[in-house]
């Protein structure tokens, strides 16, 4: 199991530590700024900042967080179509175990950048941003559309997945040399009726990709719960028992059956149901749900799970979820019961295993 | 007449199914169309009668880019969604 955690929140940067007395918790980095995510990979961390005032940055520890340096931020060029300015960094990732120095970013709004050299310099990904279909792209949540999950795929690098909220799910095949939108199956009923099966407009809140089975994908959509057994060109939709809105999601690393999601009441409401928060699990892929309660508040909560507020690490059993009200919980049985580790944090954006 | 659809999320200030309204642009219809519900109006149009910002107009199949969707001409059949842009949720 991984007893590190780093929580990116709106105040700062944690690093929690799992010790015999439980989880130590450490303000590493960034007081009083809003940290939209973070990235740990072969012994860095990556932080992207979005100050009120100046800007979204980037910055990166070589010593676990005790030192920072800023990198230079990812820019869209000038002669980019529409030259927009980068408002905030949704998500970072690496680049695969065949590209050690490789990293991506998604960006609101939806510029999809590439590092090669660990985040010295950055490249837009001039083919995503340049597809015809970005014209009927537009925001979900923010005012720009923008990119929260990238996954290459475990047994193809340069076979690379993301999902634009809202603007669909993406593939490359080819380093980001060309793109196709997938996502057959899914259903949009917040445009008119004609469109609502229009790929390039899907809203899917988050996607989690199973590590030994990459086919095997899971998606919390503005409208429901899917899964892909095809690497995200054909969806399922689920039907759990409980509220299929929100916006989490995680992927067992090994049980391509299983899968985990924060119901909350649905887009006008965003909270839990009667102020009792749950996580669910399915262990059949999708068929049967159980309703994970136990160690979570259960009367006046109101809770929401961001996109990148839930995770599993590799064993599988432990997970991790951070709320916007600040509350964080660890599990160590997948699940089943829940430990809460601080209910005063910051609200929190991301959580990640290190 | 244009067709005029509202978002579901209005259901409880706008009258059910879709309404019709004469109108040579969106605006014209939207304002015919909201002329006597001040609060359904005052969802849709700021105080200052500009279009929210996170209410997002199709007309005939497309998304009206927010600037200039009031001003957008429109036939007698056209066909107008008045949904909730996920921006603004």
């Amino acid at each position: 199991m991984s007893d590190h955690l780093l929580i990116a929140t709106r105040k700062g940067l944690f690093a929690l530590e799992r010790k015999r007395s439980g989880w130590v918790s450490t303000l590493i980095g960034f007081e009083g700024v809003a940290v939209t995510n973070a990235l740990a990979a072969d012994g860095v961390i990556y932080a992207a900042l979005k100050h009120g005032h100046f800007g979204a940055k980037l910055h990166r520890s070589d010593d676990g967080g005790a030192t920072w340096r800023e990198l230079a931020a990812p820019a869209f060029p000038a002669d980019a179509a529409d030259a927009p300015s980068l408002f905030q960094i949704w998500t970072m990732e690496t680049g695969g175990r065949t590209h050690p120095d490789r990293l991506w970013i998604g960006a609101i709004p939806a510029g999809l950048f590439r590092s090669d050299d660990r985040g010295e310099s950055w490249q837009l990904v001039s083919s995503l941003w340049n597809v015809p279909e970005r014209k009927r792209w537009f925001g979900g949540g923010y005012d720009a559309a923008g990119i929260h999950s990238i996954s290459p795929d475990p047994r193809d690098d340069d076979r690379v997945f993301l999902a634009i909220s809202c603007g669909g799910v993406w593939e490359s095949r080819d380093t980001g040399d060309t793109w196709s939108v997938l996502g057959k199956g899914l259903f949009a009923p917040y445009v008119p009726p004609e469109q609502a099966e229009d790929s390039a407009i899907q809203d899917p809140h988050r996607v989690a990709r199973c590590a030994s089975a990459p086919d095997v994908m899971w998606m919390q959509h503005h409208a429901g719960i899917y899964r892909s057994a095809d690497a995200g060109a054909h969806w399922t939709r689920l039907s759990p028992p409980t509220d299929d809105f929100g916006f989490a999601v995680a992927a067992h690393p090994r049980q391509a059956q299983t899968a985990w999601f924060v119901p909350a009441l649905k887009d006008e409401v965003r909270m839990p149901r009667d102020g009792a928060l749950c996580v669910t699990r399915t262990d059949d892929g999708g068929q049967s749900w159980e309703i994970m309660r136990h160690g979570l508040p259960q009367r006046d909560a109101y809770d929401l799970i961001y996109r990148h507020g839930l995770e599993v690490d590799e064993s599988g059993e432990r997970l991790a979820m951070g709320s916007t009200t600040g509350a964080l919980w660890t599990s160590e049985d997948g699940g089943r019961s829940w430990q809460l580790v601080n209910a005063h944090l910051p609200p929190i954006y991301a959580v990640h295993f290190v | 007449m244009a067709e005029i659809h509202f978002t579901s999320h209005l259901r409880n200030i706008v009258p059910d199914g879709p309404l019709s309204a004469a109108g040579a642009t969106v605006g014209e219809a939207l304002a015919n169309v909201l002329a006597d519900q001040p609060q359904a109006r005052s969802y849709v149009l700021d105080d200052r009668g500009g279009l929210r910002k996170h209410v997002c107009i199709f007309a005939d199949g497309e998304r009206l880019a927010h600037e200039s969707a009031l001003a957008r001409r429109i036939g007698p059949d056209s066909k107008l969604y008045v949904m909730q842009a996920l921006s603004g949720g």
